[in-house]
């Protein structure tokens, strides 16, 4: 009886892993953003005024989607339209000025794989993930990452419960004061070589939080992030992307 | 004012303030005749500490009482009497520095402002004697989960007290909040606690529209319920995927949470993210139900509502789940209340509260939604509780679409906030109430910002409740009340 009613959960789960996700764009996300390269109406700032992480600079326009976070604000004030929200997810990038969307550019920067770490972790990639303020949308999708959808671990990729067993840090948050300490004993704890990954707007640049009370980023201004994430959240297939083009695998 | 949370407003001038020992008076009678705490804050009034604190008589009407205290003279505890109130004493002292008399542990909520370079140095406490030891966890867990810190005091392999410390998550949520313009709050809100994102965003626009005086339609209300509704569906698949995971039932696990997947790309097809950012905005909704995407709604709520039994029965009816779950982290009811737990843990322990049950108007109103009561309190229940809401909410959430499937509403202009008024809006969350107050001052200023997390006054309870469990056990009660731990840290 018992395996009978496993039978039909089996049945009615299917098949659900996405079978590629170099290719998969999730339909209705408010992702990577385009701007049009019309002109904007004369003196309008209207944008720039909307952006809660001072994300949008002008003459010329540009969007900084380590600063980014979605919310649509700069779109709906725009008289012109030059900003459109697209579903793409690859918004990884190994440079930091990378993450800078341009006028008339709408294909992401192509990211250059690293050789010497591709070398050593491109066929195994062992994560430790610290939140450090992170507001529980970044560590969930991360999760995500591990489930039947986007089934991280066909790639020889993990999350791992010691850092001694990790080959990166994943962060997340704005990196708080009261995390300090264990954010550094958990990087202290990783053997070399190693690398961190800052995922989200809040890791990236402090985002809604960059110079709040209770924010120190001391250990991001003395151990640089290697690969950025983007988003708030970054949906899990921008994660996957910008792992596998960061490792140079498929 | 009509709206489906519970919102309200009043001038500060008719708030009732006394000195502190007539306001210690009247908030203990009150609490003796059945008076329930929502909020107790305070803030700094030049050199006095202003008080304020919110009670739900039991005609569910809402009481407001303050005092202005001199920080050096402060007021005798009131938490020995009343257990429910620890947690706001704990934060009105770290807070204010008012002095709370004869209090016997005001051991920082969150280590915020000058405590924090103290934060290492707080001491636990300490169990002595044979076959006694303590364990250690944290701030950094052996997960993908924000950091906290528990000291657990065993005896044997029987935990006898656990002493949680959080803080880790401190941000400066609140400070930020008065630092920004009061109407573009709505992505930092969203943030609080990234998993209850719609709630707390719910919570602030009320409380603006309160204070502006923005009456919204019924479909916009019926729209935001949607959005509420949804993410509480899928914050109970993603609990129950973590349940059956650590306890190893792993059918459950991956079922689960490809449907939360389902219900977590719905709420993105309305508004573009799967976490719900950006749904919410004062005066309005910015979700879009066009015909074929209400279709599209609605075949993933017919593929939940057809596939959730299916497996919901599995999991009932699995010997490890129930052998591993009943009788595990038990929180009676006498517990629950005298602690003064909220939402779905309180209700996983025979406590009939739920906000969505006392609004006087709008979606709730129109449609109530049945409250669903385990009196168990033990993560069964709390597990069976989610499964149970999770049914009213799909059902729910399928004939409010039939009612209300246009939500083309402009979104409306939020005007000049009225000067010297309190606003108080409490939405029933996933978790449990998330509430939010606003004070403005004489020209409309922000001149406080609260905001509460159900988690700041559930985590006492998961402290409560492994006593007498083993050690071992400790995840799977930490799962089933599945707190927020930047929710509490702010």
């Amino acid at each position: 009886m018992t395996s009978f009613k496993a039978l039909r959960v089996r049945l009615s789960q299917g098949t659900q892993y996405i079978t590629d996700l170099r290719k998969a764009v999730p339909s209705g996300f408010r992702g990577r953003p385009i701007l049009g390269s019309g002109p904007c109406a004369s003196d309008c700032e209207a944008c720039r005024d909307a952006c809660p992480t001072e994300a949008i600079r002008l003459y010329p326009v540009t969007i900084d989607l380590g600063r980014c976070v979605f919310c649509n604000a700069c779109v709906e004030v725009c008289p012109e339209k030059k900003i459109v929200f697209t579903p793409d997810t690859m918004m990884g990038a190994a440079e930091r000025e990378h993450l800078v969307v341009r006028e008339g550019i709408t294909e992401p920067a192509r990211m250059k794989p690293s050789q010497s770490l591709s070398k050593i972790f491109g066929r195994s990639l062992k994560l430790r993930q610290v939140s450090a303020g992170g507001c529980n949308g970044c560590e969930l999708e991360l999760n995500a990452l591990a489930n039947v959808n986007f089934d991280l671990q066909r790639f020889g990729i993990e999350w791992v419960a010691s850092p001694r067993h990790a080959d990166a840090l994943v962060l997340t948050g704005p990196l708080t004061r009261n995390m300090r300490d264990a954010v550094r004993l958990a990087w202290d704890a990783i053997p070399e070589p190693r690398f961190v990954v800052a995922v989200g707007a809040c890791a990236i640049s402090g985002g809604l939080y960059e110079g709040a009370s209770g924010v120190d980023r001391d250990f991001l201004e003395s151990v640089g992030p290697s690969l950025y994430v983007a988003g708030c959240p970054p949906h899990p297939l921008t994660f996957v992307n910008a792992i596998l083009d960061f490792l140079g695998i498929g | 004012m009509s709206t489906s949370v519970i919102v309200h407003r009043m001038n500060v001038c008719d708030i009732p303030t006394h000195n502190p020992n007539a306001w210690r008076d009247d908030l203990t009678k009150r609490f003796r005749d059945g008076h329930r705490i929502l909020t107790l804050f305070g803030r700094r009034d030049h050199d006095r500490v202003l008080i304020t604190a919110v009670l739900q008589a039991q005609d569910r009407s809402i009481v407001l009482s303050r005092s202005t205290v001199t920080p050096e003279f402060g007021y005798h505890e009131l938490t020995s009497e009343f257990p429910a109130l620890h947690c706001f004493e704990r934060e009105l002292h770290e807070q204010t520095g008012v002095r709370i008399a004869a209090h016997a542990w005001l051991k920082p909520i969150r280590y915020e402002g000058k405590t924090q370079s103290a934060m290492n140095e707080y001491p636990f406490y300490k169990i002595e004697g044979k076959e006694v030891h303590e364990v250690a966890v944290g701030p950094v867990h052996a997960g993908v989960i924000e950091p906290g810190s528990f000291r657990f005091m065993c005896l044997g392999e029987q935990v006898h007290h656990l002493e949680i410390q959080l803080g880790y998550q401190h941000r400066g949520v609140e400070r930020r909040l008065l630092e920004r313009e009061p109407t573009r709050l709505t992505p930092l809100v969203e943030t609080i606690a990234g998993d209850t994102s719609i709630a707390h965003a719910w919570a602030y626009c009320s409380t603006l529209e309160s204070v502006s005086d923005c009456e919204l339609d019924i479909e916009v209300e019926a729209a935001r319920a949607i959005a509420l509704e949804l993410e509480r569906v899928a914050m109970h698949l993603a609990g129950l995927s973590g349940l059956a995971a650590d306890v190893g039932f792993l059918q459950g696990a991956t079922t689960y949470g490809r449907l939360r997947t389902t219900a977590i790309n719905t709420t993105m097809r309305l508004c573009g993210s799967r976490f719900g950012r950006g749904a919410l905005r004062p005066g309005g909704v910015a979700m879009r139900l066009p015909p074929d995407l209400l279709n599209e709604v609605r075949g993933n709520l017919n593929l939940l509502r057809r596939d959730l039994p299916i497996i919901n029965e599995c999991f009932l009816a699995s010997q490890t789940v129930q052998h591993r779950l009943r009788s595990v982290g038990v929180l009676t009811e006498a517990q629950a209340a005298e602690l003064g737990l909220v939402g779905m843990a309180a209700r996983a322990s025979g406590i009939p509260i739920d906000a969505r049950q006392e609004v006087k108007s709008g979606a709730y109103k129109v449609l109530p939604i049945p409250v669903a009561i385990i009196r168990d309190g033990d993560c069964w229940g709390r597990a069976r509780l989610r499964i149970a809401e999770m049914d009213a909410s799909l059902l729910w959430l399928s004939t409010i679409l039939a009612l209300y499937p246009n939500w083309d509403c402009p979104r409306k202009r939020i005007g000049s906030l009225a000067p010297n008024q309190i606003a108080f809006a409490l939405v029933e969350g996933w978790r449990g109430e998330v509430i939010h107050c606003l004070e403005t001052g004489a020209t409309g200023e922000v001149v406080h910002y609260k905001v509460q997390d159900p988690s700041f006054r559930n985590w006492m309870g998961l402290a409560i409740a492994v006593r007498g469990n083993e050690i071992s056990d400790f995840p799977i009660c930490n799962k089933s009340f599945d707190l927020s731990y930047c929710g509490n840290d702010l």
